[in-house]
């Protein structure tokens, strides 16, 4: 397990590390390539070391592109997760960092992007300056191969006099060129967090440029200007002995002119795979679209949660999982990522949502939460769920005790998992390995979560049924009030029901007291593996990871608390 | 495309094609010293190409303090109140799109005429018709004001000392006596308990 702790924490640098590992070789590789190859000789004698600087960023252009395409392709990620036997706990959970990884990719191509730009400009100038009546020797024989009717030409550029910027807009790979450039720096600079919180919208239209991106890469190398001497020539024409001797060039036997062809296009090779499943992709969500979602009951709970019960073919979900859910009639692109809060052995799928911006409160009000009359179920709008995406708390069944900490809205996927355990201990009568759940809450506004005591009150009587009173053990601590409620909760001390929440365990008051917490745990289960949940804050994070390191003994059998990240 | 301000994205957009001007005019500068440059030939003499850089250096300058949004809160850059000071200083010059439009399709014409700046030049004109497009939404830039620290009062909330003795009824309960004593209305005599306090002996 201890490994496996390891592996979690430094999988996502590990592939970081691999991803800027092979960007390096390709580079270096290219780049040694073009400045040792012998075809190439000729045309360094023009350009120098430009030519292999914008090969070699070239290459890992290709590389990034061909990978930009795969981290957003939401579905087939899912594919991925499904096929469990590849995809198992910590590879999982690096398919939940897609996006991280989109946007090092693409800082990958932009950093790219820039060394190709630049170097190809500086090649530009130099096969214009190797035209003028200035250059000698090599450099103006060279450039003006091409002239006569049998020679194949090396300088793409054939005259002095013209412009460098009308040559680069003659050419298939200038024009290419800029224009990818453009989309590149639009992407980018629509992209940046400011604009997208302040307007998805344009984000995500900015983002189609994409599609001319793509094109434009595909073609870039259409005009083949990048000139190497062919093989046959190498053979005829010995370049180590000929550049010496370039007077004899056309008479002596030993040097024939030499024949240039261009390199062929090979970007399009890289990205054709990725183009194409992600194509798959778009048509596969617009499929999903289609598919129908049915609202089975709408619930309007106070302060201003709704929830909604839906039914969707063929939906499988586990606990801890979350839907995209899309509402056409509010907005045609947002999708809104929302925790599943309903079992899996529901015949329907559950949300909670809560009104906390300009999407979820027309949702509210579009659903009638506002308080106004009932709305008739052919009147309320249409509903697109994709999903369920994320990694499941199923491994919550894997240790004998498990510990659940929730802070504020966190304590969502763990409706899920508690209504999971409360189906199963109605059901099922199989011994299970897990035997003990402690679930902590730390909140700071209850009233936001009767739902979820109503969850409960309705668990606790359950249990008590079933008697396996001693099954669950739940922690409220409410860590903010006002003088009235401080007040009102003094009033009602005394009662046997919480005040605020109506149960029989009462609520505590301020942050819990982990080093209290854990002893008591690590008192009662001496020597068992203990799984420690978490969903909330970093800073929390790193308090509950600290206090499983120090409470989990030396001793292999001794107790042991095995911290799982809150990626779900 | 409902909250969003043009502005937002033309300043994103200036600012990238600034930095790219400064990197064109950098490179410019280079081929000096490198073999191509031929005084008599290039468009422009080679004491020219320092003004792109300036260019691209004062319009980052320009750009880089972000005007405040009309709706909602707007994220500062890193340290840029002081250039919105500067920027301040110029008045309608600077809050004015139209003006800010016209400058920079002023400032991407003369790039156009050298290969370094191209990419810069293509950049600036989308810029500028960006914030021609916010200009015509009459949006503008407004300098984003830092609030002054509010200064905690030492002291400010005790107004006066309390006047009963212990047990004293909760906040709700105190405003009452000092309302009455403003109203002139003496407070003295036994403790006005707001609800019943039974002594409890066990």
């Amino acid at each position: 397990m201890m490994g496996c702790w390891i592996l979690n924490e430094s999988l996502s640098i590990i592939l970081v590390l691999s991803w800027l590992g092979v960007n390096l070789y390709l580079f270096i590789d290219t780049f040694c390539w073009y400045e040792e190859e012998e075809s190439f000789l000729y045309t360094r004698v023009i350009l120098g070391s430009t030519l292999a600087w914008a090969r070699a960023s070239a290459v890992c252009l290709n590389f990034n592109c061909m990978l930009i395409l795969l981290p957003i392709s939401r579905n087939l990620l899912s594919l991925m997760r499904g096929t469990s036997s590849c995809f198992r706990g910590p590879w999982r959970r690096q398919l939940d960092k897609n996006l991280k990884f989109h946007k090092l990719v693409a800082y990958g191509i932009a950093m790219n992007a820039t060394i190709h730009i630049l170097a190809h400009l500086c090649n530009l100038e130099y096969y214009h300056w190797s035209q003028s009546p200035e250059a000698e020797g090599l450099v103006a024989a060279l450039s003006k191969l091409g002239n006569a009717p049998d020679e194949t030409y090396l300088n793409p550029i054939r005259t002095f006099h013209t412009n460098t910027i009308t040559e680069l807009l003659r050419t298939v790979a200038g024009i290419t060129g800029l224009l990818i450039s453009l989309a590149l720096i639009l992407i980018m600079t629509s992209s940046t967090e400011f604009i997208r919180q302040a307007s998805y919208e344009l984000f995500w239209y900015t983002h189609h440029v994409f599609i001319i991106f793509f094109i434009g890469l595909a073609i870039h190398g259409a005009g083949r200007i990048v000139r190497g001497q062919t093989a046959e020539s190498l053979l005829l024409h010995n370049v180590t002995f000929c550049r010496e001797h370039l007077a004899e060039w056309q008479t002596a036997a030993r040097c024939p002119v030499p024949q240039f062809s261009g390199k062929e296009p090979s970007a399009w090779k890289w990205v054709l795979g990725p183009v194409v499943l992600y194509a798959c992709e778009r048509i596969l969500r617009f499929w999903r679209f289609q598919q129908e979602v049915v609202i089975t009951k709408v619930v309007s709970h106070p302060s201003g949660v709704l929830e909604l019960h839906m039914k969707k073919r063929d939906f499988k979900m586990a606990p801890g999982q979350y839907v995209l859910i899309q509402c056409p009639s509010i907005s045609s692109l947002e999708w809104h990522p929302f925790t599943l809060t309903s079992a899996p052995q529901e015949d329907f799928f559950s949300v909670h949502i809560r009104a906390a911006g300009d999407w979820t409160e027309a949702l509210c009000k579009a659903f009638g939460a506002d308080g106004q009359a009932l709305k008739e179920p052919w009147s309320l709008p249409r509903l697109a769920v994709d999903g369920p995406f994320g990694a499941a708390l199923t491994d919550v069944f894997h240790y004998p005790v498990s510990m659940c900490i929730a802070t504020g809205i966190g304590v969502t996927p763990f409706a899920a998992l508690l209504k999971s355990i409360w189906y199963q201990c109605c059901e099922s009568q199989t011994q299970w390995k897990l035997s003990k759940v402690y679930f902590y809450w730390i909140c700071r506004d209850p009233g936001a979560f009767e739902w979820f005591a109503d969850l409960l009150l309705s668990l606790e009587t359950r249990m008590s049924e079933q008697g396996k009173t001693h099954f669950l053990s739940y922690h409220i601590f409410l860590t903010g009030w006002d003088e009235n409620q401080a007040f009102h909760i003094a009033l009602h001390w005394d009662e046997n029901t919480d005040v605020i929440t109506g149960l029989r365990q009462k609520t505590f008051y301020g942050r819990p007291n982990w080093n209290h917490e854990f002893r008591q745990v690590a008192y009662s289960h001496p020597s068992s593996n203990i799984g420690v949940f978490f969903c909330g804050p970093k800073a929390l994070s790193k308090i509950i990871q600290r206090m499983c390191r120090l409470y989990s003994s030396a001793d292999p059998r001794g107790i042991h608390f095995h911290y799982n990240r809150e990626s779900f | 495309m409902g909250q969003i301000e043009w502005a937002m994205w033309a300043n994103e957009q200036a600012l990238a094609s600034g930095l790219i001007l400064i990197t064109g005019g950098i490179v410019a500068t280079a081929g000096q010293f490198a073999q191509w440059y031929l005084g008599a030939y290039s468009m422009y003499p080679p004491a020219a190409h320092p003004s792109f850089r300036a260019a691209g250096v004062l319009i980052c300058l320009l750009e880089y303090p972000r005007g405040k949004r009309s709706k909602g809160s707007t994220m500062e850059r890193c340290g840029q109140k002081y250039l919105t000071r500067a920027v301040k200083v110029f008045g309608p010059l600077t809050s004015n799109y139209y003006i800010r439009a016209f400058l920079h399709l002023g400032l991407s014409v003369p790039a156009g005429f050298l290969l370094a700046t191209i990419l810069g030049t293509a950049c600036l004109a989308i810029a500028s018709s960006i914030y021609l497009l916010a200009a015509i939404h009459g949006e503008q830039w407004t300098p984003i004001e830092t609030k002054p620290k509010e200064r905690p009062q030492v002291g400010g909330t005790i107004k006066q000392p309390p006047s009963n003795p212990p047990p004293r009824p909760p906040a709700e309960a105190r405003k009452k006596p000092s309302e009455e004593e403003v109203a002139g209305v003496p407070v003295g005599g036994p403790q006005e308990n707001p609800m019943p306090v039974t002594d409890e002996v066990v």
